[in-house]
């Protein structure tokens, strides 16, 4: 029990007839990077708002730390946050904002003053005490939010988007910064988020949220590997999805086979005793072959014909129409071809391989069912 | 046309500015500089006025006889601001964060009584707080009020007149600076150990109830030891529950700006007031304005009213000086205005 930073259990919040946060139940273990993605309106923001304590759950518990802390207000709980515009006092110096936590808990002089000290180095801002947070850029503002939130060393730190306001180039630096930071102080992290690549970078484990309640949970590898459900393997990176019906099973694959009548493997635990599947790969697992090329037995094979292009440098992106009439997105790494004459041209003929252990499989749908699979 | 207004950029704020800068010189710096020349006549109506700097007697006399109308004015208009101030800013507040669907409406009541004229609306209230009202009959009901007990003609009703006046002049700006607050400063402030401010606000509860207790038991001549500590118990319970910490450290400094607009646009008008005192008042709650109305209009002794006039000004902007310096205005409003 003890070894439990914060727990959900059973926590919905409703909003009149509309449930926000739907019946969820999770874990946060102590020292880890924890993100809930998803798209805006999941309910992640309001998740994360409740273990802070601005929202009370309709119904359920929330525990920090073993501890009922459901309706406890926010200045009650070992929990602080950094708002999504940070939320800086306007009228406050750097130096007064940091502190603020400090001098409400009655924290003297001479220690208020180290800790802030002590907390500006920490985000690389010494120096900085006696400016107005009108007079600093939005990634000190950042930082700043991050010090005054870490120098009351909370149990558990709760990051709302914290990144979203900086432009592309600030972000990837201060990824690197916060896991820096967090490594450093050792604190729990709950950090929410809408950007896949945000929270795969980061995180120990993400639960990707979807209307109210989370699809999967899991580490980066595993839900980028092995998303269980559609909307995961969506929303984290690029997937091709193709419906299929599983026919047989053979050394611990499952046999499916496609609209087309092509029979692929796919792993039998993943299928896990369904009829009607969707198979999945990823754009980069599927190597592209001439049409008169031997492919290596055991692949799972596909026919199809090029019909767009796109060289992006560091890889080739193809879209292949396979026979079925699927549309299947390729990513080709531009390791041996580079020139134009190089590269696969629109309407060649190619036979499409991968690897049945790279095989992901998702639950069934219309959409990909009968024809016309789905490359996103 | 571009071009030229391109090249010269100086013609565009010139032009924006014209027509204010004239209304001004116009209507107001010449007739303040007839007014201060007016100071320094000597001699009536009817056989016509010397202009001499000897006359500046004008002004001692002034002083001299006027002080205590001076003295009132500030007492009465002080009083009025903090009143204003205390009424307007919880209904502001309340407004502005809890208002909801209903803020516009809740503006628009506001500011409805000054669809009735400012004349009509004070007459009314003398007709209000006459001795044969329905609200005196109901405090004449309560045990122990003395039967002489009154509010026409008493200083309550000229302050209370005054504060009713201009309490939207207080609200509006009030309003305005505490809209402007990012609800999400709050939430940061609670998130960071900022709680109920019990005892603090029980302290200026006490004070500020206490205060206005004592003030009113003075007036009535009761027992304002009593009535005091009533008022005392009463503001440190309110402020006990209802100031928090939160709104100490940052709604309250975030929504100084607007306290500061509101009390000079309550302050500044109410001070020269001669209305409220001439209707809701007795001899006895005589204010500056008053007086100078008297000497311009029914005296006709311009030198002494326009020297009185001046020193009225002259108070006034000292007055605002030093307010403006407690309160550092500009660091301020420049602060919450760029939040």
């Amino acid at each position: 029990m003890q070894d439990v930073d914060v727990r959900l259990t059973q926590v919905t919040k409703a909003y009149g007839d509309v449930l926000a946060v739907d019946h969820i139940d999770l874990e946060v273990l102590p020292g880890e990077f924890f993100s809930l993605l998803g798209p805006s309106g999941c309910g992640k923001t309001t998740t994360l708002r409740m273990i802070g304590g601005f929202e009370q759950p309709t119904s359920g518990l929330i525990e920090l730390h073993g501890e009922d802390v459901t309706w406890l207000p926010p200045y009650q709980r070992q929990v602080n946050t950094v708002f999504q515009n940070y939320a800086l006092f306007p009228h406050l110096t750097i130096y007064e904002n940091v502190a603020f936590g400090l001098r409400r808990k009655g924290v003297k002089g001479p220690e208020v003053e180290a800790r802030v000290t002590e907390m500006l180095n920490l985000v690389e801002l010494p120096g900085y005490e006696k400016r107005k947070p009108t007079q600093i850029s939005g990634g000190q503002a950042q930082r700043v939010a991050l010090a005054r939130a870490l120098i009351n060393r909370p149990r558990v730190l709760l990051l709302d988007e914290p990144l979203g306001a900086l432009d592309l180039k600030l972000r990837k630096q201060m990824q690197v910064e916060l896991k820096r930071i967090q490594k450093e102080v050792g604190i729990t992290f709950i950090y929410v988020t809408h950007d896949q690549e945000e929270a795969m970078t980061m995180s120990d484990r993400i639960a990707v949220m979807n209307k109210g309640h989370y699809e999967q949970l899991g580490d980066p590898e595993t839900l980028y590997e092995r998303p269980t459900t559609r909307f995961v393997a969506g929303f984290l990176g690029i997937s091709n999805l193709l419906g299929g019906k599983v026919v047989g099973a053979a050394d611990g694959y499952a046999l499916l086979d496609l609209a087309d009548g092509t029979r692929i493997r796919v792993s039998a635990a993943l299928v896990a005793g369904r009829s009607a599947v969707s198979a999945g790969v990823r754009p980069e697992k599927i190597r592209l072959n001439e049409e008169t090329e031997t492919v290596p037995a055991g692949r799972n094979l596909l026919h199809g014909v090029v019909t767009d292009v796109a060289y992006i440098g560091v890889s080739t992106q193809y879209i292949v129409e396979v026979r079925g009439g699927a549309r299947v997105m390729v990513y080709e790494q531009n390791l041996e071809r580079a020139t134009k004459s190089e590269l696969w041209s629109r309407g060649e003929k190619v036979q499409l391989s991968w690897n049945p252990d790279h095989t992901f499989v998702v639950e069934a749908s219309p959409a990909d069912a009968p024809n016309d699979d789905a490359a996103e | 046309m571009g071009t030229l207004l391109k090249r010269h950029r100086w013609i565009a704020p010139v032009a924006l500015l014209a027509p204010g800068v004239l209304w001004l010189l116009v209507f107001y710096l010449y007739p303040a500089l007839q007014m201060f020349q007016s100071s320094f006549w000597s001699g009536t109506l009817e056989t016509g006025f010397t202009f001499s700097w000897d006359n500046y007697t004008n002004y001692t006399k002034a002083l001299t006889s006027y002080a205590p109308m001076y003295a009132r004015s500030i007492m009465y208009a002080g009083a009025a601001t903090v009143l204003t101030f205390l009424i307007a800013y919880p209904l502001a507040y309340t407004i502005a964060f809890r208002g909801g669907r209903f803020k516009n409406l809740l503006l628009f009541l506001v500011v409805a009584p000054f669809f009735t004229s400012f004349l009509l609306r004070t007459i009314s209230w003398t007709i209000l707080l006459s001795d044969d009202s329905p609200i005196l009959r109901v405090i004449h009901m309560f045990p122990g009020v003395p039967p002489e007990f009154r509010l026409l003609a008493t200083p309550i009703a000229v302050i209370s007149g005054i504060t009713y006046a201009f309490l939207p002049f207080m609200t509006l700006p009030v309003y305005v600076a505490v809209e402007k607050i990012d609800f999400r400063l709050v939430e940061a402030a609670r998130d960071l150990y900022a709680g109920p401010w019990r005892p603090g606000g029980a302290i200026v509860g006490f004070i500020v109830g206490g205060g206005l207790a004592t003030v009113l038991g003075v007036a009535f001549e009761w027992d304002f030891l009593i009535t005091g500590l009533v008022g005392g118990v009463t503001g440190a319970a309110i402020g006990w529950f209802f100031i928090s910490e939160s709104f100490v450290r940052v709604t309250f400094p975030l929504s100084v700006p607007g306290v500061f607009a509101g009390s000079l646009l309550t302050f500044i008008p109410a001070i020269g007031d001669y209305v409220n005192a001439e209707l809701l008042g007795n001899p006895d709650t005589t204010m500056i304005g008053n007086v100078i109305q008297n000497k311009f209009l029914t005296q006709n002794d311009y030198p002494a009213a326009s020297a009185l006039s001046f020193m009225l000004m002259a108070g006034v902007l000292v007055v605002v000086a030093v307010y403006a310096r407690i309160l550092g205005t500009e660091e301020l409003s420049a602060s919450a205005g760029r939040m």
